[in-house]
C-alpha cells in the first residue's frame, strides 16, 4: 500500500477511537427519542420534521467532526511533537497533507453514512406503523431517496469545511484553526449578501471590497437543499453536479494552500 | 558520494524571535563536521547549545538558513535515503489511542513492509527495547520510561544503516538507562553509524569512538573524549568501615556526609586517589565508590573560548 492510504488508515483509526462512535450512538439515540415526542406533539407534519431534523442534525455533528478532528490533524501533531518521528520516515509533506485529509474524509463518510441509516431507519418505521391513507398526505414518500442527493451534499460541504479546516491547522494553533474555521462556516452561509452589498451602502469601495471576498470566501449556502427535498422540491442532477464541481475546485485550492504552508515550515 | 555517513558544512541555524517585530536569534553557528560510517559519534553540549536543532536540519524537520547536511552522500530531508535512517526525537511522543504494536506496525507499514513483516519486526524490537506485555495497551497510558523505549523501537524499525538518537537516556530510571546503553553499544557492533546527542558526558564515555562538543551553537571541539583534556577537579570518595576519628588520622576532611554508615569524602586534586587507596585498604577501610569530578560540558567550553580569545590577543 502506498503512503498516502496507510496514513489515510491511520488517520481513521485514531478518529474511530477519539470516541466519534460515542457521537453517533448519541446521534442515533437524540434522533429517535425526538422523532417519538415530535409524532407526539404534531399531527401529521412529523414526517417533514423528521427529515429536516434529522438532515440537520447529520450536519451539525458532521460539522463538530470534520472541525474538532480536522484541526487536530495536523496542528495536534505539531503540538504533542509526534510529527517528529513520522516526518523521519520516507514520507514527503505534501503526501503527510493528503493522506491525513483523506484519512478525515473517510471517517466522515462512515459518519454521515450511519447517520443516514439511522435517519432511513426512523422514517422507514413512521411509514410502516401509519395507514396507506395517513401516508397518502405526505408531500413525498417518509424513505423519499431524495434525500440521499441532501446527505451527499451534506457531505460535500464537510468535506469543503474539513479542508478549510486542515488549511488552518497547518500554520496555527488548534484554538485558533478551530476559531477561524467555524467563522468561515458561518461567513460562508451568509456569502450570498455579499454579492449584492452595492444595494445596502454608497461607498463604491466598500461594495467592490464585499463583492471581491463573495468570490474568494468560500459559499457554503448552496448545499443546503434540505428546505427542497423535505417540501418535495425537485432538485435536478445539474445542480448538485455543478455545486460538487465547486466544492472540489475550492478543496483543491485548499489543499494545494495547506501543501504550500506545510513544506516550508519549520518545526521548532 | 563522499564517502562520509554524515557530513555538516557551514551548518547555521537561525530562529525568528517575536510576533511583531521578529529578529533571528542564531541556535547553530557554522558547525562543519564529518562522521564515518560505522562511527559511533557522541554529540555533546549543555541544555539549549544546538544539539536538537542539528538533529532537526539533519531531519529536515527545520531548514538551514545557510550551510549543507548530508547524509549517506545525499542532501539531509532526501526522502529515498530516509528509507535507510532511524530517528528518536527528544522527549518522543506519539498516538494516544494506538498501541505500541500498532504505531510500530504502522511505521513499518510507511517503509512498504508488508502488515505480516511489519508486525514480526514490531514484535522483534519492542523485545529489544524491553517492552513485555505493555505493548498491547494505548500509548496514553505509558511512562515517559516506556514512551522513550517506544521511541528507541520505532527508530530502528526499518534496520536503519543510520541511526540519529536525540537525548536517548532522557526520562529514564538506572535499569532503563544502563538498558539503552547496552542497546546503542550493540548496534555500534552491528557496524550501524549512529549519532547521539547528550548533555552527560559519561554517556558519552562508555560507547562513543568520539564526540563533538557544542555549546552557543558553535562545535567547540572533536576527538576523542580522552584526547579532549577535560579537567579533573578532584574526586569523589565514597567508603565504608570507617569513622571520623579514622578519617582525621589520614588527613581527610571529617565534615562529609554520612549516610548508613557510608561516607561520601571530597578529594581535592592535589590529592589524587593514588597514593591514598593502599591506606585506606590497610587500615580496613571499604573503597564503595571513587569517581573523578570532571569539569562540565559548559565550564570546558568556556575554558576553550576563553583560551582561545587568550592566543588571538
Amino acid at each position: 500500500m502506498a503512503v498516502i492510504p496507510r496514513i489515510a488508515v491511520h488517520v481513521f483509526k485514531e478518529s474511530v477511537r477519539d470516541k466519534v462512535l460515542y457521537n453517533l450512538v448519541l446521534f442515533a439515540v437524540l434522533l429517535i427519542v425526538a422523532s417519538y415526542l415530535i409524532g407526539q406533539l404534531t399531527a401529521g407534519q412529523e414526517v417533514k420534521i423528521i427529515k429536516d431534523l434529522g438532515l440537520g442534525a447529520t450536519q451539525v455533528f458532521g460539522l463538530f467532526i470534520a472541525v474538532f478532528i480536522g484541526i487536530g490533524l495536523v496542528s495536534k501533531e505539531v503540538e504533542r511533537r509526534s510529527i517528529y518521528s513520522l516526518l523521519a520516515k520516507p514520507v514527503r509533506r505534501h503526501e503527510l497533507i493528503l493522506g491525513k485529509y483523506a484519512g478525515l474524509v473517510l471517517t466522515l463518510a462512515v459518519n454521515i453514512a450511519v447517520m443516514a441509516v439511522a435517519l432511513y431507519a426512523v422514517l422507514g418505521y413512521m411509514s410502516w406503523v401509519e395507514t396507506e391513507e395517513f401516508r397518502q398526505s405526505w408531500e413525498a414518500p417518509a424513505t423519499d431517496p431524495a434525500m440521499l442527493l441532501a446527505v451527499f451534499l451534506v457531505f460535500t460541504q464537510l468535506m469543503l469545511v474539513t479542508a478549510i479546516a486542515l488549511f488552518f491547522s497547518t500554520f496555527s494553533s488548534p484554538i485558533l484553526s478551530a476559531v477561524l474555521t467555524f467563522g468561515l462556516y458561518v461567513v460562508g452561509h451568509f456569502n450570498a449578501d455579499l454579492r449584492n452589498f452595492e444595494n445596502v451602502v454608497d461607498s463604491p469601495t466598500a461594495a467592490y471590497l464585499a463583492r471581491a471576498l463573495y468570490y474568494v470566501l468560500p459559499n457554503l449556502a448552496p448545499f443546503d437543499i434540505r428546505a427542497e427535498v423535505v417540501h418535495a422540491q425537485p432538485v435536478t442532477l445539474g445542480y448538485v453536479a455543478l455545486t460538487t464541481g465547486y466544492a472540489a475546485a475550492y478543496i483543491g485550492a485548499l489543499l494545494l494552500g495547506a501543501m504550500f504552508i506545510f513544506s516550508r515550515r519549520d518545526f521548532k | 558520494m563522499s564517502g562520509y555517513a554524515i557530513r555538516l558544512q557551514e551548518l547555521t541555524k537561525d530562529y525568528a524571535v517575536g510576533f511583531w517585530r521578529p529578529s533571528p536569534v542564531r541556535a547553530l553557528d557554522g558547525v562543519s563536521l564529518d562522521v564515518q560510517p560505522g562511527e559511533v559519534l557522541g554529540y555533546l553540549g549543555p541544555n539549549g547549545a544546538g544539539k536538537t536543532t542539528t538533529l532537526k536540519l539533519l531531519m529536515q524537520l527545520v531548514y538551514p538558513t545557510s550551510g549543507r547536511a548530508e547524509i549517506l552522500g545525499r542532501p539531509a530531508g532526501d526522502v529515498e535515503t530516509r528509507r535507510r535512517l532511524g530517528y528518536l526525537p527528544e522527549l518522543p511522543y506519539f498516538y494516544d489511542n494506538l498501541t505500541a504494536e500498532e504505531l510500530l506496525v504502522y511505521f513499518g507499514g510507511l517503509f512498504g513492509f508488508s502488515s505480516a513483516d511489519a508486525r514480526r519486526r514490531a514484535s522483534t524490537l519492542l523485545d529489544r527495547a524491553g517492552l513485555g506485555a505493555e505493548r498491547r495497551r494505548q500509548l496514553r497510558k505509558y511512562s515517559k520510561g516506556m514512551l522513550q523505549r517506544v521511541g528507541i523501537a520505532q527508530a530502528l524499525v526499518n534496520d536503519p544503516e543510520v541511526v540519529f538518537l536525540d537525548e536517548p537516556m532522557s526520562g529514564l530510571d538506572p535499569v532503563g538507562r544502563r538498558d539503552t546503553r547496552e542497546l546503542i553499544r550493540s548496534l555500534g557492533e552491528e557496524g550501524r553509524t549512529i549519532f547521539f546527542s547528550s548533555h552527560i558526558l559519561s554517556d558519552a564515555e562508555a560507547l562513543c569512538s568520539r564526540v563533538a562538543i557544542v555549546a552557543q551553537g558553535r562545535l567547540a571541539a572533536t576527538g576523542r573524549l580522552a584526547d579532549l583534556a577535560f579537567e579533573t577537579k578532584g574526586w569523589e570518595l565514597v567508603v565504608t568501615g570507617t569513622d571520623d576519628g579514622a578519617l582525621e588520622a589520614l588527613g581527610l576532611d571529617t565534615a562529609t556526609t554520612q549516610v548508613d554508615g557510608r561516607y561520601v569524602i571530597d578529594l581535592p586534586v592535589d590529592r589524587p586517589p593514588d597514593q591514598l587507596l593502599p591506606e585506606l585498604s590497610r587500615r580496613g577501610l571499604r573503597v564503595v565508590s571513587l569517581t573523578p569530578r570532571r569539569e562540565s560540558l559548559e565550564d570546558f567550553f568556556m575554558r576553550l573560548v576563553a583560551h582561545r580569545e587568550e592566543t588571538a590577543s
